[in-house]
């Protein structure tokens, strides 16, 4: 076995119900300790349902889990009771899209990170103050003393998502989970929450995984980028990798949809259709209706995985092929 | 001619309309098929009883008085003046309903109106109408009826009026708040900004969306309203004797408790398995109506 | 001497029954002049005034006919109460809305301007009525308007939009997806023919690989129909790729107007700079080192004195913090414009025309 921090080995997530969604399709995926990787993809492609995997936070009755999970050597997947409770908060914790959502309304900011530190280690209310005072400075809170006794309420939404973080790292956890933490901010805000993210990473040291729709979010936090679509992986590799050398071709009608480099005016290379429903288990490649470069065996089978190099890949016939679309 | 993008993304179940929709959510929800059939039957028993051939339900024998349930004649027994409990149970359920639906109906169509115009309007109007309804609200729902019934004098044309004075004010909320809702959403700007009058915006986009949620809670209203009016006879200050109805027919067996206690409960039972029923039926009626699930 | 060249687009055909261009090629096709709006916030029993939201306060500019004006700013900047108040969903406190020469209140009764402007909103399911079919509502306002055939015109831009009037007529919003919504709404809004359509975040909600089939349907909508777009988003690389000119707001105040090319090479507002320095790299090798702004931006309500960026702003002086700069041309003539101290040799700015920002 490797230093691996998370291993998520064929996982497979599927809705029951009133109608069957096939979330999450085979994936597999390592984080090292101290790397923050991306998981980029657009709504419904699984990202968010990976994140709440790892947490364990699905509804167990409508939900048919398949596969393996380890996060530090702890398999996730049989965890239950008091160990589920130590292993949310201390091993992993989450910051959320909403801040205003997720923390509660009628106690001070101080309290409430507080009580979070009280609940996983056994040091009196004096210490736990002081620990949330701690945190408060370490996500640069101005005036941290003030900003202890405020109330959600009173914060700003940068605030409100600095204290978020400070929550989820009160109890140093070793993987932090960040759910589009920054898509309800403005742009002045989320490049410093971003940056403050990164360095909160390098302080730390734990292993994050953040999950985004934005390429540029994910440029600027991560070293390592896992393109998603249809519950399933469908690129992976380093950063600089996947925007330099875009293989899949998913991935690439990502980067030219973020416009950043689009000439103006000019008619967008836009991919057509929208994404699959899910309804039934993918048996072919999920992208193929949408992709311009599609063949027969591409609807006739999943599509062979290439791996150029250790930590790699793409899943797609044309993956050797660089960069061909005309 | 441009090119269009290619839409070959799957839709759902080929178009169909709202209601049809609704229709095939409640046929698969058995428990509200359920209230629904047992509120089904006790109306059309109350509406077809004279030809159901059962005895006078004004008709009393001074030897035949309080038999109890299962007597030869009289299935469900006989009251403390000896008239057929079957009947006047069937014969009450005419009254009992009537007072206790009408009053709802009313308040649905007054207070819905009065709270989707504050809810549509905002402001001073909104103001007003709001305020006004709020003194209502000053009062326990039993205690005003009690006190403008009382004020109008026995009677059941008293008892719809102060029934559905009281029932006012919390529809008027409810549809206000509703109103409120939609009014803050962008179709209704949209509508707005394509010129349409502030009652063509009401009637084609505001109604069909805030009607069914009122609709439901009228519905859990009406066995409210039943209770009360129940309360009201109880007290002698509604259905005047020797009509039957539940509530009165419960105060009037309310002596004969000791003697013959199953026989006695048997109007408050048809109380409490008609709102009990009305009351399943608004929640089933409730997540049938829910569009998006 | 040839006169045939087959590169010249075809004429833009006006949609039917547009209503005819009254003030020439040359008359802009809106203009706003110190439009202000302020929304009292109350509070208590009585419902007493407590303070004021000045959401919109004295904001200037033209839409020349034919081109796409990008509006650009940060939550409570007031790019969506300005929307608002160019369809007359809201009333303006004070200030000019001018339509093709015409006077909104005077010669331009809200009518008529409800039938030259439309609007897209950002929320795809919020916009449409959950009770109507895609036709009905398309429909809806060519009807209100008293336009003959409203059907047939509503499935003629059916088709147009790219939903297949055969299969979608029928359906109900909740039946198709977020981008097939996002057509629904542009084909109510051109259904009763407008000339200038307002689009408020209109692509902001869509998946990026959607957005880019939305942003090419809206420009063949534009040469097509020879429509006027206001185009509103937080997305700078979006505002860039649709716009001819570009807008910036601040806390209710224009700061920056230039043609997009001008801004995109040099931002003239620091507040603009900053903005622009916010948006995320896209290379690896070479990501944003430091925020270009610290905190968020001020509330609206008590807005600062002077000029409202002055307490984030790196190159403040005494004269931000009590005179409000006006909104005046970099050159003489020039199109790009800013609000800013720094540009005013005359403002006592200890650094006015150092070329501090570049």
């Amino acid at each position: 076995m490797t230093t691996n921090l998370v291993d998520i080995r064929n996982l497979s997530v599927r809705f029951t119900g009133a109608r069957t969604v096939h979330a999450i399709n085979d994936l597999t995926l390592t984080l090292q300790q101290g790397e923050t990787l991306a998981l980029l993809g657009e709504s419904g492609s699984g990202k968010s349902v990976t994140l709440k995997t790892l947490l364990r936070l699905l509804p167990p009755k409508r939900t048919q889990i398949d596969g393996a999970i380890e996060v530090n050597g702890t398999d996730v997947l049989t965890l239950s009771g008091r160990k589920l409770q130590a292993y949310r908060g201390e091993e992993v914790s989450m910051v959320f899209q909403e801040p205003g959502l997720a923390l509660d309304p009628v106690y001070t900011v101080g309290d409430q990170i507080a009580e979070a530190v009280m609940r996983h280690k056994r040091i009196s209310k004096v210490e736990a103050i002081s620990t949330a005072l701690d945190m408060l400075r370490r996500v640069r809170i101005p005036s941290p003393e003030r900003r202890l006794k405020n109330y959600p309420h009173e914060l700003s939404g940068g605030m409100l998502q600095r204290v978020m973080i400070a929550l989820a790292l009160a109890c140093r956890p070793r993987l932090l989970l960040a759910d589009e933490p920054t898509t309800a901010l403005d742009a002045t805000v989320q490049i410093q929450i971003l940056l403050l993210l990164r360095d909160l990473q390098k302080e730390f040291g734990m292993g994050v995984i953040f999950v985004t729709h934005d390429i540029g979010v994910a440029v600027e936090v991560s070293e390592r980028i896992a393109v998603m679509y249809a519950g399933q992986i469908v690129e992976e590799g380093t950063t600089r990798e996947i925007i330099k050398d875009p293989r899949h071709p998913y991935t690439r009608g990502l980067l030219a949809a973020n416009l950043h480099d689009a000439a103006r005016g000019a008619r967008l290379n836009a991919i057509p259709g929208a994404p699959p429903a899910l309804e039934t288990r993918p048996d072919a490649c999920s992208f193929a209706p949408r992709c311009p470069l599609a063949e027969d065996r591409c609807r006739a089978a999943l599509p062979p995985v290439h791996v150029p190099n250790a930590r790699r890949r793409v899943a797609c016939i044309h993956a050797n092929a660089p960069l061909a679309v005309g | 001619m441009t090119a269009i993008d290619p839409l070959d993304m799957p839709v759902t179940e080929a178009g169909k309309g709202y209601w049809s929709g609704v229709g095939a959510r409640l046929i698969r929800d058995p428990l509200t098929l359920i209230c629904m059939s047992v509120i089904a039957l006790l109306i059309l028993s109350a509406i077809f009883a004279p030809w159901l051939g059962l005895g006078d339900p004004y008709k009393g024998s001074m030897i035949a008085r309080l038999k109890p349930i299962g007597t030869p004649g009289h299935i469900l027994g006989t009251d403390e003046q000896g008239r057929d409990m079957l009947a006047r149970l069937i014969y009450g359920g005419r009254l009992t309903l009537f007072i206790g639906l009408t009053p709802v109906v009313l308040a649905f169509f007054i207070g819905g109106t009065l709270g989707i115009v504050a809810g549509y309007a905002g402001g001073w109007v909104n103001t007003l109408i709001m305020r006004t309804v709020d003194v209502f609200f000053a009062f326990p729902s039993v205690l005003l009826a009690i006190a403008i019934s009382g004020a109008l004098g026995a009677g059941i044309v008293n008892s719809l009026v102060s029934l559905t004075i009281v029932f006012i004010p919390p529809l008027t909320r409810v549809a206000e708040a509703v109103t409120s809702g939609v009014r803050a959403l962008d179709y209704i700007d949209a509508a707005r900004a394509s010129g349409a009058s502030a009652l063509t915006v009401i009637r084609v986009h505001v109604i069909g969306n805030v009607l069914s949620p009122i609709f439901v809670y009228a519905t859990s209203l009406t066995s409210v309203c039943m209770i009360l009016a129940a309360g009201l006879s109880f007290l002698g200050i509604g259905v005047r004797p020797p009509e039957p109805e539940w509530g009165l027919m419960l105060n009037t067996l309310r002596s004969a408790i000791y003697v013959n206690p199953w026989l006695s409960a048997l109007p408050g039972l048809m109380i409490f398995i008609t709102s009990l029923c009305l009351n399943l039926l608004s929640d089933g009626v409730r997540s049938a109506m829910n569009v998006r699930d | 001497m040839s006169v045939t060249e087959p590169q010249t687009p075809p004429l833009p055909t006006p949609l039917a029954d547009s209503a005819p261009d009254k003030g020439g090629p040359a008359q802009p096709l809106l203009i706003v002049r110190d439009l202000q709006k302020y929304f009292p916030v109350r509070g208590g029993i009585l419902g007493g005034k407590k303070a004021v939201v000045q959401a919109v306060d004295g904001v200037s500019f033209e839409v020349r006919k034919g081109e796409t004006l990008g509006i650009v700013g940060e939550s409570g900047c007031g790019k969506s109460t300005t929307a608002r108040l160019l369809i007359g969903l809201l009333e303006k406190d004070s200030g000019e809305i001018i339509y093709d020469g015409q006077d909104l209140g005077g010669a331009l009764s809200l009518r008529d301007l409800r039938r030259g402007v439309q609007m897209v909103f950002q929320d795809s399911y919020a916009s449409l009525n959950p009770r109507l079919t895609i036709e009905d509502s398309i429909a809806f306002g060519a009807r209100i308007q008293g336009l003959s055939d409203p059907v047939g015109r509503a499935r003629k831009l059916m088709d147009r939009v790219g939903l297949a009037p055969d299969r979608f007529a029928q359906r109900y919003p909740h039946e198709v997806s977020g981008g097939q919504r996002q057509r629904i709404n542009i084909a109510r809004a051109l259904a009763m023919s407008p000339r200038l359509v307002v689009l408020d975040e209109a692509v902001s909600a869509l998946d990026k690989s959607v957005e880019a089939q939305v942003l090419n349907l809206l420009a063949d909508l534009r040469r097509e129909f020879g429509l006027t777009y206001i185009f509103i988003s937080h997305d700078l690389n979006v505002v860039r790729y649709i716009s001819d000119r570009i807008l910036v707001m601040y806390l209710g105040e224009v700061v920056e107007i230039a043609p997009v090319d001008d801004i995109w090479s040099s931002q003239a507002h620091p507040y603009t700079k900053s903005l622009f320095s916010a948006m995320p790299s896209m290379d690896p090798d070479n990501r944003t080192k430091e925020p270009p702004l610290a905190g968020d931006p001020p509330n609206p309500i008590n807005p600062p004195p002077g000029c409202r960026f002055h307490t984030r702003c790196r190159f403040v002086d005494s004269v931000c913090k009590t005179k409000v700069p006006a909104l005046r041309p970099l050159t003489a003539g020039g199109q790009h414009m800013a609000a800013c101290h720094l540009h005013d040799l005359g403002s006592g700015h200890k650094l006015a025309g150092k070329d501090v920002l570049s």
